[in-house]
């Protein structure tokens, strides 16, 4: 009994020296005293396989934490990807109510129109079939003159708010271009959660991100910063004249 | 005159000939990408270029430098149409001998100006 106990005694002071080791960052010493204690312990297979999955383990969540674009990825990517998504709506919705206020200046045009020429081609159906007097048809004439004025006018007018809607079209490349990026982050940030659950099935995480390939930003939204960016066509002519054109 | 549009939304490939066709310009064709514009612009006899720059297969960039290195290309007016806005890339593009620039989103008055200033510059 005396003889198990002394073994018990150094194996504690082993234990004990192995934290004090351990704590003051001394890994190798540290090494050293757990293959002693798993000498002892007779399994020492089972405790190199330990030793190996912790030090796995330990290399891995180091490799994580010092992944700078995880941190990049909550502090700037994620927010900005919200930003994004907030300038895809004011858009789109920009476009709408464009599209939307164009049509319904165009309806009364149109209507108008309708009305006049109906209005118009019932008097001159009675002229046609010798129903208007001289006076009647004096007055129809100056109708048809008010009327093809006004027929030109308005279908400037109509060309004009048909311009606007197909101007307001160019939100589909735009915000298309803005969300395929915001796509592109969202599979950057799923490549992380596979490597964090690679980490708790002891494998290495892989980094598939592509690092010096060169990146076109796309469109300005506001509030993002996208670097040494012109903020409209005056600047872009502005730049573009001092270079000498 | 006789206008490629190359931009890989047909969207916007709409809305710019559509602006141009408000402009007197309707002998105008389109391709999606700088591969596709390529063989066209070498048998189609083209007078003029509207090229986005953002696009897979091969950018508006690439287009515009392989147009200039081409001895039967190399003098066909082009313009940049593109929501690319780094000044660093304005510059490039401008080096690589591009005729005007102009950023989405824009207004059919900047097409308009751009392109008429473009002609009187060409001639």
């Amino acid at each position: 009994m005396a003889e198990v106990s002394v073994v018990e005694n150094d194996r504690l002071a082993k234990a004990r020296e192995l934290v004090a080791l351990l704590e003051a960052g001394k890994d190798a010493k540290a090494d050293l005293i757990i293959e002693e204690l798993s000498e002892n312990c007779g399994d020492n297979e089972l405790f190199q396989e330990v030793g190996r999955l912790t030090r796995e383990l330990h290399e891995a969540i180091n490799g994580f934490i010092l992944d700078s674009s995880i941190g990049d990825l909550a502090e700037t990517d994620i927010p900005d990807a919200s930003e994004r998504l907030q300038y895809v709506i004011t858009m789109t919705e920009n476009s709408a109510n464009t599209t939307l206020g164009a049509v319904e200046a165009c309806m009364p045009l149109l209507e108008h129109l309708e009305k006049h020429s109906e209005e118009l081609t019932d008097e001159w159906k009675k002229f046609k079939s010798r129903q208007l007097s001289k006076d009647e048809f004096s007055v129809l004439s100056l109708q048809i003159e008010e009327f093809l004025t006004v027929v030109s006018s308005d279908s400037k007018a109509l060309h004009g708010k048909m311009s606007e809607v197909l101007m307001a079209q160019d939100f589909q490349d735009l915000t298309s271009q803005i969300i395929t990026k915001v796509i592109a982050l969202v599979h950057d940030v799923e490549d992380k959660l596979i490597g964090l659950i690679r980490i708790s099935g002891n494998k290495s995480p892989t980094d598939k991100k592509e690092h010096g390939k060169e990146v076109l930003e796309g469109p300005v939204v506001p509030g993002i910063e996208q670097g040494d960016v012109v903020n409209s066509q005056d600047e872009v002519d502005d730049l573009l004249s001092s270079l000498g054109f | 005159m006789k206008i490629l549009i190359v931009d890989d939304f047909s969207t916007m490939r709409r809305i710019i000939k559509n602006l141009l066709r408000d402009l007197g310009f309707s002998n105008t064709q389109e391709a999606d990408d700088g591969l596709t514009a390529w063989p066209m612009l070498q048998t189609g006899n083209f007078d003029f270029l509207v090229s986005d720059w953002n696009m897979p297969g091969m950018t508006g960039l690439d287009l515009l430098k392989k147009v200039r290195a081409d001895p039967a290309l190399s003098s066909l007016p082009i313009l940049l149409v593109t929501a690319e806005s780094k000044r660093e890339q304005i510059i490039e593009a401008a080096q690589a001998g591009v005729n005007g620039y102009v950023v989405k989103p824009f207004t059919a008055g900047t097409l308009e100006e751009k392109i008429n200033k473009i002609f009187e510059r060409v001639g």
